[in-house]
């Protein structure tokens, strides 16, 4: 890569640099801090290339939108904030239960409610695993510098096309609105996943029957002669709702472990200092930048302390958090939230290892020094 | 004919629908149907989005591209169906309570974008499929589960309203005449912009045995009573056409269409 | 010393986010590693801002500037607001019409006339931003000129380039006349 590749780069821009990377030709939203910039360059960059921008009357709406523009085989995302990613909620449960493939940027905010609207907050780590109500399993990505946000936003529409669910991107206010180099790979180089089409014609298309070999089921772009039904009812596999209690557990179950089962392909990760680690940070996001510096002063002191980051934060990385229980002699989770992800690293590490939780939510990035502090003293 | 429209254009295996005997939801749906069958729509070219709520199932039944969304949000799928391909006719069903309670806001932003989008909501005045309580079309006065002493809120002109919000072909009929409906569905179809028709329709399992208005047949004759044809209407005296609905075409105008707006922008570049 | 974190300071419409991405583009183009980011109140002029930039041949983590190596201050205000938050032997670059009320004994001062300049000189108020950043590459030697140079071309408005240019040496110039004299307080 030479040294022209490289831009500086908002957060929030490279995301949509990201977006369009992977196929974004579709864009509804709602304007709200700090995610408003995904908003803005989108709504100046998708005409150029033939893609489409629409300002929605609000959050539900745009999340409505990018679902019926995924129908139609366009992919398509949105992007909010605390109070708006609250509202994607009943799209984000619909996307699942239909499987319509899309992505949901969330950059979070200090809550609850209007809270703190430019400051960071790490809050929304349970709502974007519980946010949408019934049963369901989700995929959250959490990027940490702007490069990353740039490679994850074409990740989780990778993810999201092959799962067929919704996909989140959890950022954090701080790398939103900072910039930083990224240098932009060639276009060939990056690797795409379109969703598949269905490999037999219409009179054969079960819209949602899983073929042989398939994780998801073939998807039908609306308007190409596969008439189908597609609803948040619980359906049978050709898309007709449904009270059968058999159908309903099957399709529930399907789409849980549509993730659940392929943990391997779903999860990334960044072991930072962990090969000699007595003692691990787990952190996600600006946090784990934190992090980082606080490992090197504490390393420069002779400690030796690494850090385990999920960049797939939901699903949770339960083999490698098992693995890193089973080796460390204590965990610290580190976030920007009073233990939201503490509970999940308690629930898979727990009985492995002692884990503890350090957290603020004053809207202040967590310093290198306090965690240096808690690392000493905790 | 009928039958032949039924085998035609509906999943004749989804048959027999939910809906309860006397119910207005089907004369409206046919209606719609028999409007695509005159146009001469190729099947494929069609999306019916609908949200939640009896009329709402229609598009369970129905073969065309049909997406069954949430309550109140059919207007926001259909616009992002709509704006990712234009080359579809998009057809929204809705209800009194799905488009004007908890939709509202979708309808007017809908209607002051001028999508080219056809609404077709199916007004019975009540929520039937949560059991009949009142909604934003219940006359003053009336009851419903939720309203037992009588409804206090004043009820919606939903025409009106998607005239002042920027609807450019708006009309409304019952099931009493449903040659009626057709005709406007077709209108709006060819409407090359948001259109937005009105059909009342009866609920006499929930609305008419609440409000004692009979069964189903005198229902629709009470229907037939209460409207009247909007060039009747203004022939008559100013005294006399208090509390008559007014049917047929009541607004037409001309204004560009919002993706024909956009794809100047995209062809701008 | 190294000149690492910069804290640019002053108030909302003064351009000091922009200065900030050009610095951090100038060392970008320098092979550095860098990040920016500022941070605004609710409203879009007038409030206290302030951009920050950090500047290095490793890896950057901890993204935030705490106690910066280099403090420029345009307004009253950003000088009370942040001169504590300025490292021992560190570099204060102040407009001259800011009263030093809180004295250190353990920094350096250049206190040049940057708005004076922008306003009565150039008669472009606007550019007090590009005035500065002459006056911190002449301070810092942080970045290359001709990549500072570059940078201010690419970020601003066609046909402004040669009075933002202009600017700048102004800027570079407002340092050279004083550094003879730079009040090194003992």
């Amino acid at each position: 890569m030479t040294e022209n590749n490289k831009r500086l780069m908002q957060g929030n821009e490279a995301c949509v640099e990201g977006a369009i990377a992977a196929g974004m030709r579709f864009f509804a939203g709602y304007p709200i801090t700090p995610s408003t910039e995904i908003a803005e360059i989108s709504a100046a960059k998708l005409p150029r290339i033939g893609g489409k921008f629409i300002q929605m009357e609000d959050e539900i709406a745009s999340i409505s939108a990018i679902i019926g523009a995924s129908l139609t085989g366009v992919k398509a995302m949105t992007a909010t904030s605390g109070p708006g990613f609250s509202l994607k909620q009943e799209g984000i449960g619909y996307a699942i239960m239909a499987e319509v493939p899309c992505v949901i940027v969330n950059v979070q905010r200090g809550g609850p409610s209007t809270g703190l609207p430019t400051s960071p907050a790490q809050g929304d780590i349970m709502q974007a695993r519980w946010g949408t109500h019934g049963e369901h399993s989700i995929i959250a990505l959490y990027p940490s510098t702007v490069k990353e946000i740039f490679d994850t936003t074409i990740r989780a529409f990778n993810l999201s096309e092959k799962y067929r669910t919704p996909v989140i991107l959890l950022m954090d206010e701080v790398i939103a609105h900072m910039r930083e180099a990224v240098d932009l790979p060639d276009i060939s180089e990056i690797k795409i996943y379109n969703r598949k089409k269905p490999s037999v014609g219409p009179e054969e298309y079960k819209p949602y029957k899983v073929l042989k070999g398939n994780i998801v089921p073939e998807m039908a772009n609306i308007g190409e002669g596969y008439r189908y039904h597609v609803t948040g009812l619980i359906h049978d596999e050709s898309g007709a709702p449904t009270n059968d209690n058999r159908i309903a557990e099957e399709l529930v179950l399907r789409l849980v472990n549509k993730i659940e089962n392929n943990l391997d392909d779903i999860v990334y990760y960044e072991k930072y200092e962990l090969d000699d680690a007595e003692e691990a940070i787990v952190a996600f996001g600006a946090t784990a930048r934190s992090a980082k510096s606080a490992i090197d002063t504490l390393r420069a002191k002779g400690r030796r302390i690494g850090m385990f980051r999920p960049i797939t934060i939901w699903p949770s990385p339960k083999k490698q958090l098992t693995e890193l229980a089973k080796k460390v002699k204590r965990i610290m989770v580190v976030e920007m939230n009073m233990g939201q992800y503490l509970l999940e690293v308690e629930r898979i590490a727990g009985k492995y290892t002692e884990v503890l939780g350090y957290g603020r939510v004053n809207g202040e990035l967590v310093t290198p020094k306090e965690i240096v502090r808690f690392v000493e003293e905790g | 004919m009928g039958n032949n429209l039924i085998e035609k254009y509906y999943r004749t295996e989804r048959l027999p629908h939910i809906w309860c005997p006397g119910c207005g939801n089907g004369i409206v749906l046919r209606a719609i149907v028999k409007a695509i069958d005159n146009l001469g729509l190729n099947k494929d070219d069609i999306c019916v989005v609908s949200g939640i709520g009896c009329s709402s199932r229609a598009t369970g039944y129905l073969d065309f591209n049909t997406v069954h969304t949430t309550h109140g949000r059919a207007l926001a799928f259909a616009t992002g169906i709509k704006l990712a391909n234009p080359n579809l006719h998009v057809i929204v069903i809705t209800g009194d309570g799905d488009c004007a309670a908890i939709g509202g806001n979708h309808l007017i932003h809908a209607a002051r974008r001028n999508i080219d989008i056809t609404t077709v909501v199916f007004n019975n005045n009540i929520y039937g499929m949560t059991g009949g309580q009142y909604s934003p079309t219940t006359p003053t006065g009336d009851k419903g589960t939720t309203a037992p002493y009588g409804n206090i809120d004043p009820n919606f002109d939903l025409c009106e309203l998607a005239k002042s919000a920027g609807a450019t072909y708006v009309s409304r009929s019952t099931v009493y005449g449903a040659n009626m409906i057709t005709k406007q569905v077709e209108e709006g179809i060819k409407n090359k912009g948001f259109s937005f028709i009105e059909a009342l329709t009866i609920c006499p399992t929930y609305y008419g045995r609440k409000n004692k208005k009979g069964d189903a047949p005198e229902m629709i004759n009470q229907l037939k009573e209460m409207t009247i044809n909007v060039d009747a209407y203004y022939k008559l005296p100013q005294e006399k056409r208090e509390g008559r609905i007014v049917i047929g075409e009541l607004y037409r105008v001309q204004r560009e269409e919002y993706i024909e707006k956009y794809n100047r922008l995209i062809n701008s570049f | 010393m190294e000149f690492r974190e910069f804290r640019l300071s002053g108030s909302g419409g003064q351009g000091l986010i922009l200065a900030g991405i050009i610095l951090a583009e100038a060392a970008l183009k320098d092979g550095k590693n860098v990040v920016q980011s500022q941070s605004y109140g609710p409203e879009a002029r007038g409030g206290a801002s302030k951009a920050e930039v950090i500047i290095s041949d490793k890896d950057i983590n901890y993204p935030k500037v705490e106690k910066c190596d280099v403090l420029l201050a345009l307004t009253q205000k950003a000088y009370d607001k942040y001169i504590s938050t300025l490292k021992t032997g560190g570099v204060l670059i102040k407009d001259d019409k800011i009263a030093e009320t809180q004295k250190r004994d353990d920094i350096e001062v250049y206190s040049v006339p940057i708005l004076y300049t922008a306003n009565e000189v150039l008669k472009k108020p606007m550019v007090a931003n590009m005035i500065a950043l002459g006056c911190i590459y002449e301070v810092t030697r942080v970045i290359n000129k001709d990549s500072l140079e570059e940078a201010v071309l690419n970020r601003v408005p066609q046909g402004t380039e040669e009075l933002n240019k202009k600017a700048l040496c102004e800027g570079y110039r407002l340092i050279e006349s004083v550094k003879g004299k730079v009040c090194h307080e003992i």
